[in-house]
């Protein structure tokens, strides 16, 4: 069975011929437990996400602040394995027919097994994944097995990308490019700062046809609408994370995010 | 005039130009730092070949380090190897106490070339953070370490060092809160900061082209060991043996003697409590290939990539992964590795104490212990000669607890008590 690829590439297109950006959510499997991960996805499905990204946790994770270090723990702690988050990934993708990615680091994958990991991730239901620190240069056996079933590859690129590496990164990449709106590690910023825009247009000089999404440390809807103003899609992922966090108890932690989903998606609407 | 000291590869066979050692090594870092990476590789590579690079460098090594460093024979210690003659490399007599200042010094003179302003460094045993601070203090560079929050009480005497040298020390509380968890803090920090920042890393793993390049600052410890051997002995040493976390100490022991295909090279890992218990840092003894702190090389971990939490009773030591060059070795056969328990490298550093007046730091009193099994295995004529990485003054604190040094019966109680709730953090 063959991943959901083309179900990202039409959601977003959908977003652009709508003439507004893609709200794209991130959560971590088996926060606060597998199935109230699942619930939570399903209610920012439910608020108004177009497309999901569902975080494998992992033990070490480098690039991510401490909001999601947190919840990578507490996942973790629960026992959450790679099983556990291609039944959320099914789950999410069976209940609302919206496409679902894997974020996660290398290491997992590669222990795992790619050939195993892209086709499960694929029978899943699952349209592609993002490793954010396997760079362009060491993903080539990644690649051929994404391709293989169907998965989109999609890479980071950064504030210092030299603008002949944007090249060679949106050109190997597929679904969409996602472009770190600062140099930092994930986490939710009172400004999105300037840098996000210079990026998205470098990116886009390359001539690729790839939409360009922008995330890290977008967490309102102003700064949704401040971001859809020049990226095909806003990239959330601290904030949903910091709401489950913050909740005194899970039901308010899943009306919480669907709430904020519904704020962002009015944002990516341009309503700021 | 060629450098006596800053002596890079010369065979150059590995790594290849995309940093692999075989199947280990490599790039695996977030696109925000490859321009960063990409920046010390090319300076690197152009200070390696400018002589007046080779000739700061030097001259730091002579009249700040204090190179050559001695090499000391120990008879009476070797009375216990089973009649081998037995000689220590003292790096413990470098300036700052350890091997760590050679490729400080070597990072932070190309800090100075990138023109960088600022440096952070990871730290276990605190060795690395004070070489770091004391290089900054040299340098006139801002400078914070980050250590975790178990290693900064057991190697509480070098947080005081590092910050009387005028670094900020970072104590790191996520996962196991030790050296593992000081790195990923440090590339956090290095993501946001890596305009103005260098990171100053102090093994022989990380992403390309640190793992060849902190060996190239460290091929001294070895390249005199082998001279120095020779003109004392006549002859190349039986074995070269050293402690391995990192593995910064033990290649820069090893490399210069890999091309001796009679020298055997022995690198010792942290059992800790035990293989069989679980409580270890053996990585090359009991790991698996993996991507950990940006390069490919064995790694502690489960079965679905997470990465286990290691146990050592040595700070400097407590680390899953292991420099990727060490893991080719292994698989290629060159490099043996063996794992020595807490308990026996404490005998180790105690019978070094009390047989030659030399308290050795508890990391190189891995490969002390490590060099009597190798001794007795060799028998009478053997010739063995071991890293003595760092001096023991950092690991006063735990050996007096381990041994039961302090004075009163309250006191011993208190810190009994102490070292339960360490351990206790530690796994």
């Amino acid at each position: 069975m063959s991943g959901n690829v083309q179900l990202l590439n039409d959601t977003l297109a959908a977003a652009k011929a709508e003439g507004r950006s893609a709200l794209i959510a991130y959560l971590p499997a088996g926060f606060p437990t597998v199935d109230g991960g699942i619930e939570a996805i399903r209610a920012v499905f439910d608020g108004g996400a177009d497309v999901v990204e569902v975080g494998l946790p992992h033990s070490d994770p480098v690039l991510d602040g401490p909001v999601i270090q947190t919840a990578d723990d507490i996942a973790l702690r629960g026992g959450v394995r790679i099983a556990d988050v291609m039944r959320t990934v099914r789950e999410a993708h069976e209940a609302t027919g919206k496409p679902v990615l894997v974020m996660t680091y290398w290491n997992p994958i590669d222990r795992y097994g790619v050939e195993r990991f892209t086709a499960e991730l694929a029978e899943a239901g699952g349209a592609g994944c993002i490793l954010p620190d396997l760079p362009v240069q060491e993903s080539a056996p990644w690649r051929e097995h994404a391709e293989k079933h169907g998965l989109a590859t999609v890479f980071v690129v950064a504030p210092s990308s030299k603008d002949e590496r944007l090249a060679e990164i949106t050109a190997a990449g597929s679904g969409f490019v996602y472009a770190a709106s600062l140099m930092g590690v994930t986490g939710t910023r009172e400004s999105v700062g300037t840098q996000a825009q210079d990026l998205v247009g470098r990116t886009r000089a390359t001539g690729t046809e790839l939409p360009v999404c922008v995330g890290l440390g977008v967490s309102n809807r102003a700064q949704a609408a401040e971001v859809a103003g020049f990226a095909d899609g806003v990239i959330v992922g601290s904030a949903f994370v910091k709401r489950m966090l913050d909740a005194p108890d899970h039901a308010s932690g899943i009306a919480a995010v669907r709430e904020l989903a519904g704020e962002l998606a009015k944002g990516v609407r341009g309503q700021a | 005039m060629p450098s006596e000291f800053f002596i890079p590869d010369p065979a150059g066979q590995v790594p290849s130009a995309e940093g692999y050692f075989g199947a280990f090594g490599g790039k695996f870092i977030p696109e925000a730092l490859v321009a960063a990476v990409d920046e010390v590789a090319v300076e690197y590579d152009k200070a390696k070949h400018d002589p007046e690079f080779a000739r700061e460098l030097d001259d730091l090594l002579v009249h700040y380090t204090g190179r050559p460093s001695a090499l000391t024979e120990v008879p009476r210690f070797a009375e216990h190897a089973g009649g081998a003659r037995v000689f220590l490399k003292r790096e413990d007599l470098n300036h700052t106490g350890s091997h760590k200042i050679n490729n400080v010094l070597g990072q932070a003179l190309l800090t100075k070339r990138m023109g960088k302003t600022r440096v952070i460094a990871e730290t276990g045993a605190g060795q690395h953070g004070v070489a770091t601070a004391t290089a900054c203090a040299l340098f006139g560079l801002d400078c914070t370490i980050y250590m975790g929050e178990v290693d900064t009480r057991r190697q509480a005497l070098n947080v005081a060092r590092m910050r009387m040298l005028g670094a900020e020390v970072v104590a790191v509380k996520s996962g196991s809160r030790t050296l593992k968890d000081a790195i990923n803090e440090a590339f956090r920090d290095w993501v946001a900061n890596v305009d103005h920042t260098h990171y100053l890393f102090g093994t022989v793993a990380g992403p390309h082209p640190f793992p060849a390049m902190v060996r190239d600052f460290h091929r001294v410890i070895g390249v005199e060991a082998r001279r120095q051997l020779l003109e004392r002995t006549g002859r190349l040493p039986d074995a070269a043996v050293a402690c391995v976390g990192g593995g910064s100490n033990a290649i820069g022991l090893f490399h210069a003697f890999i091309p001796d295909e009679s020298v055997r090279l022995i690198g010792c890992e942290p059992a800790g409590h035990g293989i069989e218990t679980g409580e270890h840092a053996a990585t090359l003894t009991a790991g698996e290939p993996g991507i950990l702190h940006g390069s490919r090389s064995y790694v502690l971990q489960d079965d679905e990539g997470q990465i286990t939490e290691p146990y050592s009773i040595s700070a400097g030591l407590d680390y899953p992964g292991i420099g990727p060059e060490h893991s080719y070795l292994k698989d290629s056969g060159r490099g043996e590795y063996r794992a020595v328990t807490d308990d026996a490298a404490m005998q180790a550093l105690r019978l070094l104490s009390r047989t030659e007046g030399i308290i050795p730091a508890i990391e190189s009193a891995h490969a002390l212990a490590g060099a009597l099994e190798v001794g007795r295995e060799l028998g009478e004529g053997g010739l063995i000669v071991v890293n003595l990485s760092g001096r023991g003054d950092k690991d006063m604190d735990t050996a007096a607890r381990y041994f039961g040094l302090y004075d009163t019966d309250a006191e011993v109680a208190a810190d009994a008590a102490d070292t339960a709730e360490i351990e206790g953090d530690a796994k």
